[in-house]
């Protein structure tokens, strides 16, 4: 079940893309999805989608993972375009029956949604793909450092972040465990109607729950041990370093918007 | 020459809600690399006295000194720089999301340098050959290799007594034994204080000094041989009985006269080789 996730898994590499900063990546990531909202027309969409593919070339990962990444989500489109095509209206009219009609507008919005929500997709997936969790949340903590300033605390989310990220394998495991434990004892999981699928989620979520509790004293017990009193005083053990290549990719955006600002209508 | 490392003077503990104290006046005095086995049933206040050492846990009354300090408010941080600890789960006492990471957290949170955190995270996994791991994730290592981590995260920082609180109890035979192998070798390099908490006749056998824990109270201490030679007893003790001690009462019953003090393997051995001589 939780295999078939693609949208933040990490795959090893050592592409040019793989070798970034990731806080180049993740600013990359958020500026995209910003100007993807300037498109408008279907040259500046092609102009996307082309950034889009060569970024995907440069990972030198394969575009089916990428397919298989929106798969998930395939649903969440349709149903959106859909609503598009039927509520819009303009241009020339093809149907009508009452309040519903399908027209020329509705359809061209209706196709630039869909590449928006592929494009969007596309490039969250290529930032999980390339970047691993670790790089990503000292990306994060890198970017909210400033937020220090106004009380906002970065390093303990930081610290949180990974300790969670670390922390995920390790509780699948335990709930494979838990799943199994109680289905030997005969819990049925994932049958009968809807209330019975809750009912045999019980036994597994409240010893995951207790068992969590646990999990927390003991590490707090053994970061104390290690010395552990906060932020302050901290060195670091990574560090992240920001090179040629993530200036470059930081200029290409800024063509890549200028291009978007030109084309679009 | 007796160096006292660690005093503790009639500590006495009680968990909250708890109806018997975990800690009843326990007073104990450690040496420079001594290495001292704690063993005893479940809830007979082992942990709980490897914990009031670093000041985890502090004592209702009675006092603690480690390296002659006296551990207080002030200065419990400092005193946790010369104490280490080692805990049960491997799973639990990895902070860091891979093997370097983990090794470093506790040298990033004294504020070293990068450049001496680097050199020293290798060393530590050096010694406990782990450097082909460094860039892991824990979820791909083995328990023994979590706890051969979390003992490098303790070198990494020099301190002066190492403690295994259980540290062995949830491994496997070879990576218990891989685990204690390190911990001695280490031990013998750097002239080491290890205090080890422990249901391991094996880990047991390799103290100094074994101390019998019960409801709270140091009821016995002795070398391991000594300790050793209770024979059945030491189930209630909860210690599994050495191999040699499982023979001879089996011989016992046989009719065959064995000697009553504690043999060795090897001990066991040359005794059975010459019983039929000595007769």
């Amino acid at each position: 079940m939780m295999n078939k996730l693609i949208l933040g898994r990490y795959i090893p590499g050592d592409s040019l893309v793989h070798r970034m900063d990731p806080r180049a990546k993740l600013l990359a990531s958020f500026y995209f999805i910003g100007i993807i909202f300037i498109c408008n027309n279907f040259l500046s969409f092609g102009v996307m989608f082309a950034f889009t593919l060569f970024c995907i070339w440069l990972s030198q990962i394969k575009l089916s993972f990428f397919l298989k990444g929106v798969k998930p989500l395939l649903w969440l489109i349709l149903f959106t375009v859909g609503l598009q095509i039927l509520f819009t209206r303009g241009g020339h009219v093809y149907f009508e029956w009452g309040w519903i009609s399908i027209s020329q507008f509705g359809l061209v919005n209706g196709f630039f949604i869909f590449t928006r929500f592929v494009l969007i997709i596309f490039m969250s997936t290529l930032l999980t793909l390339t970047t691993p969790p670790l790089s990503l949340s000292d990306a994060i903590e890198y970017l909210l450092r400033p937020l220090e300033k106004v009380k906002f605390p970065a390093h303990e989310i930081s610290l949180m972040l990974s300790i969670a990220l670390r922390f995920v394998p390790t509780l699948m495991d335990e709930t494979e465990k838990i799943m199994n434990a109680q289905r030997a004892r005969g819990v049925d999981f994932g049958e009968g109607n809807l209330m019975d699928k809750m009912k045999a989620i019980v036994p597994l979520l409240i010893p995951l729950f207790v068992s969590s509790f646990n999990r927390a004293e003991e590490l707090a017990i053994a970061m104390e041990a290690r010395g552990y009193r906060g932020g302050e005083g901290r060195t670091k053990y990574r560090v992240l370093n920001w090179d040629k290549t993530d200036t470059l990719a930081m200029l290409s955006f800024v063509i890549l918007t200028i291009v978007l600002v030109l084309v679009r209508n | 020459m007796k160096n006292p490392l660690i005093e503790l003077n009639n500590i006495s503990f009680q968990y909250y809600g708890q109806e018997h104290k975990a800690l009843n006046d326990v007073s104990l005095t450690i040496n420079k690399g001594e290495w001292v086995a704690l063993i005893g049933h479940n809830g007979s206040g082992k942990s709980t006295l490897a914990k009031t050492i670093n000041g985890l846990i502090s004592p209702e009354s009675g006092e603690i000194k480690v390296n002659g300090e006296l551990l207080t408010e002030e200065n419990i941080w400092d005193i946790r720089k010369m104490v280490g600890m080692v805990f049960q789960n491997p799973d639990n006492q990895f902070v860091g999301s891979t093997v370097e990471d983990d090794v470093a957290f506790g040298l990033e949170n004294q504020g070293i340098p990068r450049d001496e955190m680097i050199v020293r995270v290798n060393n530590a996994l050096e010694r406990v050959r782990m450097s082909d791991f460094k860039i892991k994730e824990p979820a791909r290592l083995s328990g023994g290799q979590k706890q051969r981590v979390a003992i490098a995260g303790v070198i990494a920082l020099a301190p002066d007594v190492i403690i295994l609180d259980e540290a062995t109890s949830m491994l496997d035979p070879q990576g218990r034994q891989d685990v204690i192998e390190t911990i001695r070798a280490l031990k013998e390099e750097t002239n080491l204080t290890v205090i080890s908490i422990t249901h391991d006749i094996d880990e047991a056998a390799y103290a100094n000094r074994v101390l019998v824990m019960k409801q709270g109270e140091i009821i016995h201490e002795g070398t391991p041989e000594e300790i050793f030679s209770h024979g059945e007893a030491l189930i209630g003790m909860g210690l599994d009985i050495p191999f040699p001690e499982k023979l001879k009462a089996s011989l016992r019953k046989k009719g065959i006269d064995v000697p009553n003090e504690y043999l060795t393997r090897e001990g066991m051995v040359e005794w059975l080789w010459t019983y039929g001589l000595r007769k």
